[in-house]
């Protein structure tokens, strides 16, 4: 198959998203919109972790903090200024946040653009580290940033969180960044780049061996990454129209970083498969936990059952799929139609398949 | 600050520090053997306060015996985790086992949550860690003198399993090389059975002695304690238990001292933890007490 | 002009000195031996070459040029290129992508133009491509392009790390014992090898080998270290003669071959 061709056909797919995406933003429920957008916005947040962990090889559990700069940004640029006046009670926002409302692109894009701002400034000395120091040492930074949000009133408010968010996010936002961080990571790490990241995942010693400037190359993998875990903040903040510190816990970063290994290391097919099955099965098993009635029989609440239902569900994945659903494997077109090939093959039909 | 107030802080500092000490030897050791963060090492350390509450509220216990057995049960859950969780994922890649135990920490949590109800429960102190000391203007509660010295006998008895004994040697030479450790007819599978049993009960004991001085028990309440022990471990140097205790003392004290000096940091009490860590990173990196380990070329 | 320059460099691990007072001098288009027995330091002498350690003492001159305590991958730049004694390749990466990767250094397109393929980029790629696939058919290994680099039998991996360390075209070229795991068959064609990269890629080359023929056969000067000394430096005939160097270290095997 030509380039020429897989450029087409990706193209239409792309065409075919956006009419799935209109049909689902106008006639599916909220619920089940919450549920796409949110799968979205996991891909957003995946494919970015995949980027510095799974592509080059740098375990970063920073996430969450990224996403907590990105929420915050977002959502302090887009409420109105009356909202802000009445929700800082503790202590009044200070100025210019306080009179300051700007467009949520313009928001979304600030949000990510301090989150890079932030690895920049993190990534040069930590990313010295390697393997469990860097991550220890990536999540103690989310967890400052954590800490530091719930002892600023001023600007968060504090514990209490941010309430009444507008709620700018929809599918084509969600989708759109998605499709977007696919694009860029993808095209990234097939550039000369992106393999001097692999290089650098492979054999740090003989990547700087043959001339690639580690330095660089972490950072710029870490600040892209961070750049898109704030994008996906900020999408997220106004999704659920409230955030407080507590949601940038680090189980923020490790339902991220189950979302890449369950998809499976250094995929983005991977990743965004089990990005929209994580949520999905989290939002599915809600039932199992609320109670219900069976004829005479009827099961009361049982709260924190849908949790053990999907850690034991989450377990057993891995325990039977030690790389992840797709292993390292990308989603290809002509892969694509190898796969349907083989379903034509099995049918009894003369003159057709292999 | 008086005299007084500091040795109070001290004393504070220190019991803290030792169920710190406690709780990260678990994290060392299992990370010493199988270079796994074993981020469910939090919850087993909340599971057994659960244990003595049952033990003495459910089974109507005195509560020394039920301390015991929590320690014993605690230990033998720690094993199964092992066992169901880890052990399959020996030959799989790294992260797979950490997102193992990811998955274990949700499960033992949440179903805290579904057993035990996420309403925090008052763990009842038994009137003799209710007392005060009282040298001149100097106020100590037993808890923190009585938490001290029971860690300080449980962490010499570790030193002696892992120096003196057998089973020690086995787990020193696993943590060095387990393929070299089978060919000298080391059993790895019990050895880290053991190996877990012993990290989980050191919990247990930093667990039951928590309970004590914090009467308020919830299913989530391993998390940050897990965290903070964990940063003890990779202080003092990870994979050595020495390094551990040291990080658990370290941690305990600064933390204590940090409010004591400075109320108007506390908010900040949790951030400091990480700032040491992050700062030991960078200049020591393989922590206080760890072994340079410099990849040959 | 003089190539590489190493004036007296000494590399000390705390208490240990690994390498004692190290000289070399390389000219352009030399073919130059270093050996020793084992722990003599003499990957020690290559890692401060190519910026892994920084001497304790003195100065390394690369074309004139200071190079002491530059970063690996400046000196890969500047023109130093390596193999190491135990393969590093990128073993889960293709063949024809660890070559290429050897061409990033002189990429010159940014990463902006990289992400969205701007035409001066694509046409960088293509040149790049061009180059390495040229390369692997040099060095007969363009029927493996595909396939993973880890999955290749031990000699042609061997190869493969020239290849890598020639797409960073450098005008030294160091490798750390090439023929190690090699039969004596394949020892032979590596000597024709390594010929034949430094007339067609005008490279210079230093070597550390064990193997004796392959030393003898094709290096024009050999340094001998020995517990970080240098004790003997010249032709292949003077040192097989030297009788410091085989007390030290050639043995009577060598001596009567």
């Amino acid at each position: 198959m030509t380039r020429k061709k897989e450029q087409l056909l990706s193209f239409v797919a792309l065409i075919v998203l956006a009419i799935l995406t209109y049909l689902a933003q106008n006639y599916l429920d909220n619920y089940k919109l919450r549920i796409l957008n949110l799968g979205a916005i996991y891909a957003t947040l995946g494919v970015s972790l995949n980027l510095i962990f799974g592509f080059t090889g740098q375990f970063s559990l920073g996430h969450a903090g990224f996403m907590a700069i990105g929420a915050y940004t977002t959502a302090l640029l887009i409420m109105p200024p009356m909202y802000k006046e009445m929700t800082f009670i503790i202590e009044p926002l200070i100025w210019p946040l306080n009179v300051l409302q700007l467009p949520f692109i313009v928001a979304l894009l600030l949000g990510g653009l301090f989150a890079a701002i932030l690895a920049i400034l993190i990534g040069l000395p930590v990313l010295r580290l390697k393997g469990d120091y860097l991550g220890i040492a990536t999540l103690g930074f989310a967890e400052i940033v954590r800490v530091i949000a719930n002892n600023i009133p001023q600007v968060t408010n504090g514990a209490l969180g941010l309430k009444g968010i507008p709620q700018y996010t929809n599918l084509w936002w969600t989708m759109g960044f998605a499709v977007l961080t696919v694009f860029i990571v993808k095209r990234l790490i097939s550039s000369s780049y992106g393999r001097a990241l692999m290089a650098i995942r492979e054999n740090e010693i003989a990547a700087e061996a043959i001339g690639v400037n580690l330095t660089y190359h972490k950072v710029m993998s870490f600040t892209i990454s961070a750049f898109f875990a704030g994008i996906g903040g900020g999408l997220l903040a106004s999704l659920l129209t409230t955030i407080d510190p507590r949601a940038f816990m680090f189980i923020m970063t490790f339902n991220v970083l189950i979302v890449v290994v369950i998809g499976g290391l250094g995929s983005i097919t991977g990743t965004v498969i089990a990005a929209f099955l994580f949520n999905f099965c989290l939002e599915y098993l809600r039932p199992i936990e609320e109670g219900f009635s069976l004829g005479p029989l009827s099961i009361p609440e049982v709260p924190g059952l849908r949790m053990v239902t999907f850690s034991l569900l989450l377990l057993v994945v891995i325990l039977f799929k030690q790389n992840g659903l797709m292993g390292e494997i990308e989603f290809t077109w002509k892969g694509f139609f190898r796969f349907l090939s083989r379903f034509k093959a099995n049918r009894p039909m003369k003159g057709e398949g292999m | 600050m008086s005299l007084s107030i500091f040795l109070q802080n001290i004393a504070n500092g220190l019991s803290l520090g030792s169920l710190y000490a406690l709780i990260a030897i678990g994290y060392t050791m299992v990370y010493g053997i199988l270079r796994l963060i074993n981020f469910a090492h939090g919850d087993i350390f909340m599971l057994s306060t659960y244990f003595v509450f049952y033990g003495i509220l459910i089974f109507s216990l005195p509560w020394w015996l039920s301390f015991i057995i929590a320690i014993i049960l605690t230990a033998f859950t720690g094993m199964l985790t092992e066992r169901i969780a880890y052990r399959p994922l020996r030959k799989a890649p790294k992260i797979s086992l950490l997102i193992s135990a990811i998955g274990v920490s949700f499960f033992l949590e949440n179903a805290g949550v579904v057993v035990f109800s996420g309403i925090p429960k008052s763990f009842a102190r038994p009137e003799l860690f209710d007392t005060m000391l009282i040298f001149k203007d100097i106020r100590i509660s037993t808890i923190n003198i009585v938490s001290f010295i029971i860690s300080i006998i449980f962490l010499m008895a570790l030193l002696y399993i892992v120096y003196k004994t057998k089973t020690g040697l086995a787990m020193r030479a696993i943590s060095v090389d387990v393929e070299t450790s089978k060919l000298m007819a080391i059993d790895v599978n019990k050895t880290i059975s053991i190996t877990f049993g012993i990290g989980s009960a050191l919990a247990a004991v930093g667990g039951v002695l928590w309970a004590l001085k914090y009467p308020q028990i919830f299913p989530f309440m391993g998390i940050i304690p897990g965290l903070k022990a964990f940063i003890a471990a990779v202080v003092g140097g990870i994979g050595n238990i020495p390094g551990a205790m040291l990080g658990g003392f370290i941690l305990g004290l600064t933390e204590i001292m940090l409010v004591g000096f400075m109320p108007e940091l506390s908010g900040y009490r949790d951030a400091f933890a990480f700032l040491i860590l992050i700062l030991i990173l960078l200049f020591k990196p393989d922590g206080l007490l760890g072994k340079n380990v410099q990849e040959k070329v | 002009m003089t190539l590489l320059k190493a004036d007296n460099i000494t590399m000390r691990f705390g208490g240990l000195t690994a390498v004692d007072s190290f000289k070399i001098e390389i000219e352009p288009g030399e073919i130059v031996g270093l050996i020793g027995p084992n722990g003599a330091g003499k990957t020690t002498v290559f890692n401060m070459i190519t910026g892994i350690y920084t001497p304790t003492e003195n100065r390394i001159y690369f074309q004139e040029e200071d190079i002491t305590g530059l970063k690996p991958d400046r000196i890969a730049k500047m023109g130093i290129a390596r193999t190491f004694q135990n393969i590093r390749l990128l073993d889960n990466l293709s063949v024809l992508d660890n070559v290429m990767i050897g061409t990033h250094l002189h990429l010159k397109s940014n990463l902006f133009s990289a992400i969205f393929r701007l035409p001066g980029y694509v046409k960088e790629e293509n040149e790049l491509y061009e180059k390495s696939r040229q390369l692997l058919k040099k060095v007969e290994l363009d029927e493996y392009a595909g396939e993973k680099a880890g999955s290749l039998p031990y000699g042609k991996q061997r190869k493969l790390e020239i290849a890598r360390a020639l797409a960073t075209e450098p005008r030294l070229l160091l490798l750390d014992e090439p023929a190690a795991g090699m039969n004596p068959q394949e020892s032979k064609e590596l000597v024709d090898f390594i010929r034949q990269i430094r007339d067609e890629f005008e490279v210079t080359v230093f070597l550390i080998e064990h193997d004796m023929k392959v030393v003898m056969e094709i290096c024009e000067r050999i340094l001998v270290l020995d517990y970080g000394v240098t004790i003997a430096e010249g032709k292949p005939e003077e040192i097989k003669n030297n009788p410091e160097v085989i007390k030290a270290y050639l043995g009577v095997d060598v001596v009567n071959a």
